[in-house]
């Protein structure tokens, strides 16, 4: 128990030193930039709740992504919603929508849920070009970042930049609660093995549904604050290519672990806002670095390192965290979808 | 209530055309060892999926305690108190030890979907998880992940959650299957223990474990029911003899 403690309080001395570095880095670098990165860590972080912790691969992410940005742009232009109510608005309709297609989705097993996630992501998407209120191949521009609780301005890119970091540590604080709560546990073991949880009593479809639920709400979360960051919300953020986006990012940093799908989304963010320059090429180095990276680290960069270190150090993987299990088997199909 | 547990009224599962259990008729009764015996094949595992609602049989009744459970669901079965275990043994790979047997005891806390409230809460669980680990000689072993046991200690683990739910009636699909001899003796204890005051339906190959621990012993082949009774009964069927030579020939 004292090893516990002591790991416990190593924990918060690594999450305090990561905050103080987030508080300090848009001194460093583009705020806006880092805010991007911000969204599409939680956006990412979201993905990984299902897939690393349910061991479901959902292939429309996108469609709560997208949908809550058009939703929570519509609600700060139209109705002059302020930036937090926006932002509710957006996540509330991506908690419902996410209810309507996980309950289609979720007795598909497999690919099988994969393409049944898809499909529907894509009805959303037509959606969104069919709908008057998205302004089509326009989106919705000129979104205004408006003032924090009806006080603060966010115009500056400061502003936005902590705004984010806000609903950024709130999410991830959300994510991490629900992994290390008595529902995350019985989720690992329907991941880990559904007929034994079963047998054990679990009706697996109705936590399998709830772990989708709120995925897709954080995702909507993120969506609706990238709105607020760029001032647009567009079919980019509601198009299939998007949910390649997240399940790339998530591998590559690794699934089933906190910090994999944060590390992946910067990673990935930073190489498309670096390469922008090169166009069309962008997709294919990305490609490429994820072939990478996937061949050398089967974990993602994130699980390969913490297995690297556990191993030097003689001991086990910590028990809340998945290595190579039945999530990561399930996802070696995802890459090929993809590309 | 009637004095049988499981009842089961012309039980039949077709795979395509064929007939994996056909018109079974089972009665066990309550608060006994009851075994399913027969050939490779026979259809003892399906009889299993069936009467727990993993399989849903093309025909046929299945009761518990006289109230009908043919199109009742898995997981509510063994909400009302009837829990299986699997031929092939099933843990929770990438859990400890103590988290394997806390998930089963979790249940009766009904916190299960709580995803607010802090993992903490369970550790009021961590004494019970300790006895039961102990119970089958894995207490040492609670801060390992399952998936680096050996297979015979997965088995007594499964056992544990099994049994950590105290359920009225108790479903083993060869317990022994892949355990050594002193673990056999260990298991064969827990089980005779497990089954005072609680139903038991097994399937074993083990004769010696079937003759020590069975009240009454229902012998199937190619789906049908070859005979039924007490272990010298049954084992001085010539039917039944007959079958096992050819099923090993
Ligand atoms: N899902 C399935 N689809 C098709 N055939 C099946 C299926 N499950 C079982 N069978 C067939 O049904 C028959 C009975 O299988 P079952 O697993 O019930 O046998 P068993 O008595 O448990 O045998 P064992 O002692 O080897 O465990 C076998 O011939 C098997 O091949
Ligand atoms: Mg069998």
């Amino acid at each position: 128990m004292a090893s516990k403690t002591s790991g416990n309080w190593k924990g918060w001395a690594q999450f305090a030193v990561a905050i103080a570095a987030l508080i300090v880095l848009p001194f460093f670098l583009y705020p806006v930039f880092l805010a991007k990165v911000l969204c599409f860590a939680l956006f990412a972080a979201a993905f990984n709740l299902l897939l690393g912790f349910a061991g479901l691969l959902s292939f429309g992410h996108a469609a709560f992504f997208g949908f809550s940005a058009y939703v929570s742009a519509h609600a700060a232009k139209e109705w002059g919603f302020t930036p937090e109510l926006a932002i509710l608005a957006g996540t509330v309709v991506a908690a419902f929508l996410g209810a309507v297609i996980g309950l289609l989705a979720i007795r598909r097993q497999g690919i099988y849920f994969a393409m049944v996630t898809l499909a529907l992501a894509q009805m959303v998407f037509f959606i969104c070009i069919q709908a008057p209120f998205t302004h089509g191949e326009d989106g919705i521009q000129g979104v205004p970042r408006g003032h924090f609780l009806g006080i603060v301005d966010l115009e500056s890119n400061f502003a936005i930049y902590y705004f984010v970091l806000a609903v950024f540590l709130i999410g991830v604080m959300v994510i991490y609660r629900t992994v290390h709560s008595p529902f995350g546990q019985v989720l690992k073991s329907i991941r880990e093995n559904e007929p034994r949880a079963i047998s054990l009593g679990y009706d697996a479809d109705r936590y399998k549904l709830m772990a989708f639920i709120l995925s897709a709400t954080i995702a909507g979360m993120a969506g609706s604050t990238k709105v607020l960051v760029f001032k647009l919300a567009s079919l980019t953020d509601v198009a299939w290519q998007m949910s390649g986006e997240v399940v790339l990012m998530t591998i590559l940093g690794g699934v089933g672990t906190m910090l994999g799908p944060i590390v992946g989304a910067s990673i990935i963010v930073t190489m498309q806002n670096y390469l922008a320059e090169v166009g069309q090429l962008t997709l294919i180095i990305q490609g490429l670095v994820f072939m990478f990276c996937v061949l050398l680290f089967r974990r993602g960069i994130v699980g390969e390192i913490k297995h690297r270190w556990t191993q030097m150090r003689g001991g086990k993987d910590e028990p809340a965290h998945l290595s190579p299990g039945k999530a990561t088997g399930e996802t070696d199909g995802a890459p090929v979808t993809h590309g | 209530m009637t004095d049988i547990a499981i009842e089961t009224e012309g039980l039949t599962k077709q795979f395509g055309g064929f007939y994996a259990v056909q018109g079974v008729n089972l009665q066990v009764k309550r608060h006994t060892i009851h075994a399913l015996i027969g050939p490779n094949g026979a259809g003892k595992s399906t009889c299993f999926n069936l009467i727990t609602k993993f399989l849903q049989p093309s025909s046929g009744k299945i009761r518990l305690n006289g109230q009908d459970i043919t199109t009742t669901k898995p997981a509510a079965l063994a909400r009302r108190g009837m829990v299986r275990s699997f031929q092939i043994s099933s843990v929770f790979p990438h859990l400890t030890c103590a988290e394997n047997v806390r998930v089963a005891l979790q249940r009766q806390m009904h916190n299960s979907f709580k995803f607010w409230k802090p993992e903490s809460v369970l550790h009021e669980l961590d004494d019970e998880v300790d006895e039961i680990l102990k119970s089958v000689g894995l207490w040492d072993m609670r801060g390992a992940m399952a998936v680096e046991l050996s297979y015979g200690r997965k088995r007594l683990l499964e056992l544990a959650t099994t049994l950590a739910l105290k359920p009225e009636v108790l479903l083993f699909d060869e317990p022994m299957a892949g355990m050594s001899t002193g673990d056999i003796q260990m298991v064969v204890d827990l089980i005779r223990k497990a089954a005072e005051g609680r139903t038991v339906l097994m399937v074993e190959h083990n004769m010696g474990v079937v003759a020590d621990l069975s009240d009454t012993i229902t012998v199937l082949q190619r789906g049908q029911v070859l005979a039924e009774g007490s272990y010298e009964e049954v084992s001085n069927n010539p039917e039944v003899r007959a079958a096992y030579m050819g099923g090993h020939a």
